[in-house]
């Protein structure tokens, strides 16, 4: 039975509850943990101990990628491959190439930033045990839950589940793979 | 602390003194729980398709055939069906394009500009109106690909190597728009999309038969409300709503280029880009208040989109409207202290000329009508205020018929003047696009979630991870 537990799910009725027990969570040691909301809460980040989102360096490249793209890419079509005087401007300048390169910038970095969150995430996973569980679907609309992995160093099913319910906890369940 | 502490240096008085608490607006109001906003969104999709809804979509689609068979005729037979002719070679298409970008405008607005101002209203409206930014785009899009004349080769916008072996004309800023545009879209469709994960997992999690299950399912990507995921979407939600603020401006921009690099009188101007983005910003707005408002009243969302909400909105229709009325003041004025002669005959013939009867209507939709929003109570009055909704969507199209044609039909040359008439088939291609926007707005209403129901949740009151401490409800 044991391996097949992925961990304990328990639950929490309102978004002030889910706070503390994150915190308690938090100090007590946890590593493979998480909270599921229906919405960020505000605060949460901290609460958990999470470190800054890191969906910034993806956006960086792709803006940084846009912008060369776009200035190399005028300049090689208009001022190298096929040279064409149009009304005596010139074949290339910064000036004219900057528009569309300033678009090619805000558009990569969306892209970024989208693929960032995704690969960050671990997105798509249409399998999860979180998934599963009978109350998922008030996962996304009206309740909070806090999930220890069963594979945290400070788990153990008897005394996790005590700690769970002493911080709060409405039910506390089991997960299965 | 390198500067003198700010108590000492303070008047006495100050400490006695204390700013008036304003309480701030509810959201979201009858004190709604997560649950009731759960049903009152997802219910929306999930209930039997009313049937006024098929009345609309039938109606919708009426209405979309003109554009469709506006188009067949146009292709099959030649550009010269439209009512293109010298001097006016740019006619209704380029006024609808820009009347349809413009409307997409506050769509933007609302998800990226509010967002980044903490305006925390926008979260009941931005899903609607990102639905109508993209939407209007499709609109947009559809006049100058067949403008181009031979359609099929449109894709030679793109810097793609073709048969001519030659590239596109970058100096050109109708190849930048063509960026621009394509930009827009395609970043409108990406917010919009991520922005709706979480609720489509809501959906997921809500559907009952297999294929709904599906459907969300797949969309939904697995989300799954993880902390540690919520964590680096929002990160991602902000870096979106920071980049789409320079997108949105830099699309009416270089749209507003596209006139402005022209050395014609009355659009070689430098005041085109701030006008231009104010009316686009101005013009969305009508066009959210002429949606929302109906939908308020038929699904009875009046909870989440709550008088609080519309007064927001007529403000900013005002403050853009009379943004708009300053740049018509300010052409003027120019015009005339410019002394050049072309540009002051331009401006006095917009508002003296054979199109006055436009200059005119433009003037009364979009300088007049917005001024009645000072008044709370017309704008608590929600019949009127749709209806000044509509003059604004009225007032933007002529806005830019003013302009593309005024300037067009009577230029630096009196023997090539003339006057520019649309054809039935460019009365028709518009008026059709009305009903592709409607069957586009209408299929979202059914399949997608009408309002960011997570993004509600986190701006309700009882979202507040503190207020639980003294009330336990």
């Amino acid at each position: 039975m044991a391996d097949n537990t992925h961990g304990l799910l328990a639950a929490f009725e309102t978004p002030a509850a889910i706070m503390a027990a994150a915190e308690k969570v938090r100090d007590a040691g946890y590593q493979r943990w998480d909270v599921h909301t229906p919405f960020p809460v505000h605060g949460m980040d901290h609460a958990m101990g999470l470190r800054r989102s890191k969906v910034p360096r993806f956006t960086l490249v792709g803006g940084l990628t846009g912008f060369t793209t776009g200035m190399l890419m005028i300049w090689w079509m208009g001022g190298v491959d096929y040279p064409l005087i149009v009304g005596g401007k010139p074949l290339f300048s910064p000036l004219f190439a900057f528009p569309p390169s300033y678009e090619l910038t805000i558009l990569l970095s969306a892209f970024g930033s989208i693929i960032g969150m995704f690969v960050l995430n671990k997105l798509p996973m249409h399998y999860h045990p979180v998934l599963k569980h009978g109350q998922a679907s008030r996962m996304t609309s009206d309740r909070f839950f806090v999930v220890i992995d069963a594979r945290d160093p400070e788990f153990h099913p008897g005394k996790t589940r005590e700690f769970l319910l002493a911080a709060g906890a409405t039910e506390v369940s089991e997960l299965e793979n | 602390m390198a500067h003198a502490d700010p108590v000492i240096d303070r008047p006495a008085i100050l400490n006695e003194v204390h700013p008036a608490v304003l309480p701030r607006p509810e959201l979201v109001t009858n004190n709604r729980d997560f649950t009731w906003i759960t049903n009152a969104v997802s219910r929306i999709v999930e209930e039997p398709t009313p049937r006024w809804w098929w009345v609309m979509f039938g109606v919708a689609g009426f209405v979309a055939s003109f554009t469709v068979i506006g188009l067949i005729y146009l292709v099959s037979t030649g550009t010269g069906v439209w009512g293109l002719a010298n001097p006016a070679n740019w006619g209704w298409a380029i006024v609808n394009f820009v009347f349809w970008i413009g409307i997409g405008h506050a769509g933007t607005l609302i998800s990226a500009i509010l967002c980044l101002l903490r305006q925390k209203w926008r979260t009941s409206i931005n899903r609607a109106a990102e639905a109508m930014t993209i939407f209007a785009v499709v609109c947009a899009g559809i006049f100058p690909v067949f403008h181009v004349g031979r359609v099929w080769f449109a894709y030679w916008l793109l810097p793609l190597p073709n048969a001519n072996n030659i590239w596109p004309n970058f100096r050109s800023p109708l190849m930048w728009d063509v960026f621009a545009v394509s930009t827009y879209a395609t970043v409108s469709v990406l917010f919009w999309y991520v922005g709706m994960i979480p609720d489509l997992a809501t959906l997921r999690d809500r559907a009952k038969s297999k294929a709904k299950q599906l459907f969300y399912g797949l969309f939904a990507m697995g989300w799954r409300g993880s902390n540690r995921h919520w964590s680096n979407y929002e990160m991602m939600y902000l870096l979106l709503a920071a980049l789409s603020t320079p997108l949105v401006l830099s699309v009416h921009t270089i749209v507003s280029f596209d006139f402005a690099v022209a050395l014609l009188p009355g659009w070689h101007t430098t005041i085109f880009p701030p006008y231009f983005v104010a009316g686009a910003i101005f013009s969305g707005f009508g066009m959210v208040l002429t949606l929302v408002l109906p939908l308020r009243a038929v699904y009875k969302l009046e909870d989440l989109v709550t008088q609080y909400h519309i007064d927001c909105m007529c403000k900013i229709t005002l403050a853009t409207g009379s943004m708009v009325g300053y740049a018509y003041a300010m052409e003027f004025f120019i015009a005339w202290y410019g002394a050049n002669p072309y540009e002051g005959f331009a401006f006095v013939n917009r508002a003296f000329g054979p199109y006055a009867w436009a200059y005119w209507i433009m003037v009364s939709c979009n300088v007049i009508s917005p001024q009645l929003f000072w008044f709370k109570k017309i704008r608590e009055n929600t019949w009127l205020v749709w209806v000044i909704s509509i003059f604004v969507n009225v007032g933007m199209w002529f806005e830019r018929f003013v302009i593309a044609v005024t300037s067009l039909a009577r230029d630096f040359l009196p023997s090539s003047w003339g006057y520019y008439s649309p054809t039935i088939v460019d009365i028709f291609t518009y008026f059709g696009t009305f009903g592709v926007f409607s069957v586009l707005f209408l299929l979202f209403l059914r399949f997608l979630p009408l309002m960011a129901m997570a993004e509600i949740k986190a701006v309700s009151p009882q979202a507040d991870p503190h207020a639980g401490h003294n009330d336990h409800h």
